[in-house]
């Protein structure tokens, strides 16, 4: 089974005659020109976006969090705007406990050469979650169950959203809270009992713990050829 | 809790032939001379660990150019680097699954305490998991230090005798808490120390 593969080529859609791509001195801290898509998504989507900020020359759209799907979905499919890469998801908590926790994520647009940040807040005090993209950008999967691990926001329609670097009944809370201790909540003595209860093989999904399980899963005809006795890149 | 404390080795009781000294010493020798690492480097220390097995410092003069990557047959395990807390029932298994006589090397600062690293992720101290012979103190350590340790180790190894009834003592985690260590003991062994103490427990 396989799937046409087209590579996105840097650019290709400025035209031949579009500048080459420098890079600028003395960037203003605020302030500057915004990225076009930021103009685009007002017009489109007007109200759901609660604002445009350019910082460090990089555009931040703040997006209402209702909307933020449409306007994710939006962004990628339109051929005016074409962001192929999601290449980071994350959050941010102030230290200030009345600032509203911020999800935030890093857009990038290979064909145009744009990169655009996309924020929700999240208002202190209010539910934690906001809706996952995976169903956008498949590559939003492990980097959703990253934030969740660490900063227990929950997105809503992630296809398995566990824990992904700490293990998968830690119990202490999110680490990159800002109410978190550094050393975690529990006496050494405890975290190390906890740890040590852990089932290694636990953690990892079925696909991921053996190949031999899956054998039956694979086509008829690696299938035979596995039979066979031949091994892969031979 | 069913744990007992670490075994002190019993000293000779003069009573030993000439044979089994003797018998002790081309036992000894033979292993001291063929320790087979498993090396379990999960960090920096394990650049120099490589460092150490490379020409330059030729790890294989101590019979140990065999690296062993299964635990079924090696000698001594070298964990080189820091330990987080979810690799810790994976480093027991490895301990575990190596047959004795096994010996174990700390090298460097965090699999020894901790190191710079006092959170919630890292184990303080590999000796709450697992026994320890050699500690390799260093950040990370320089191929000599790591040599050092080997060298007592070697030592170490020389010294045992066949009729001490500790010798081979597994040491077995309690089966509820698989802790083989007193809680008690690990809280104290866990304590900040240095310059860990004067940090901000919340960010609050």
């Amino acid at each position: 089974m396989s799937t046409p593969f087209t590579p996105y080529v840097a650019g290709s859609a400025l035209g031949g005659d579009a500048a080459a791509p420098a890079t600028q001195r003395h960037v203003p801290l605020h302030g500057g020109d915004a990225n076009p898509s930021a103009g685009a998504l007002v017009h489109q989507f007007g109200d759901a976006i609660r604002g445009v900020h350019v910082v460090r020359g990089e555009t931040n759209v703040l997006v209402a969090r209702e909307r933020l799907l449409d306007v994710v979905r939006w962004l990628h499919a339109e051929p005016s705007q074409r962001y192929e890469y999601l290449s980071d998801v994350t959050a941010v908590e102030f230290r200030d406990p009345e600032q509203p926790i911020e999800v935030v994520w890093h857009l990038r647009s290979i064909a145009f050469r744009r990169f655009l940040r996309v924020k929700v807040e999240l208002a202190p005090g209010g539910p934690l979650e906001v809706p996952s993209v995976w169903e956008v950008y498949k590559s939003a999967d492990w980097m959703e169950r990253e934030c969740y691990d660490m900063f227990g926001i929950r997105f809503a329609g992630h296809p398995d959203l566990r824990r992904i670097l700490m293990w998968e009944d830690y119990r202490e809370g999110y680490p990159l809270r800002k109410d978190f201790p550094l050393r975690g909540r529990f006496s050494r003595s405890e975290q190390l009992r906890q740890a040590l209860a852990a089932d290694p093989e636990a953690r990892y999904s079925m696909e991921e713990l053996s190949v031999a399980d899956a054998f039956e899963d694979l086509p008829d005809d690696m299938r035979r050829r596995l039979r066979a006795g031949e091994k892969a890149g031979e | 809790m069913g744990l007992t404390p670490r075994p002190e080795p019993a000293l000779p009781s003069g009573q030993e032939s000439w044979v089994t000294t003797k018998l002790d010493f081309l036992v000894n020798w033979a292993r001291a001379n063929s320790l087979w690492p498993m090396p379990f480097g999960t960090a920096c220390c394990a650049i120099e660990f490589m460092a150490t097995a490379a020409s330059d410092f030729d790890l294989a003069r101590f019979g140990m150019e065999r690296m062993s990557f299964s635990p079924r047959q090696a000698d001594v395990l070298i964990c080189a680097g820091r330990v987080p807390f979810k690799l810790a029932p994976i480093l027991r298994r490895i301990w575990q699954q190596m047959p004795q006589p096994k010996w174990a090397i700390s090298m460097g600062a965090c699999a020894s305490s901790g190191g710079m690293f006092d959170n919630y992720a890292v184990v303080q101290g590999i000796d709450t998991i697992i026994p320890i012979d050699v500690y390799v103190p260093g950040c990370p350590p320089r191929p000599e230090g790591l040599l050092y340790g080997i060298m007592l180790l070697q030592e170490k190894v020389k010294k045992e005798r066949a009729a001490d009834p500790t010798l081979r003592n597994e040491m077995d985690p309690d089966p509820k808490s698989q802790l083989y260590i007193p809680p008690s003991v690990i809280d104290e062994l866990s304590e900040p120390f240095g310059n860990s103490v004067h940090q901000t427990r919340s960010g609050l």
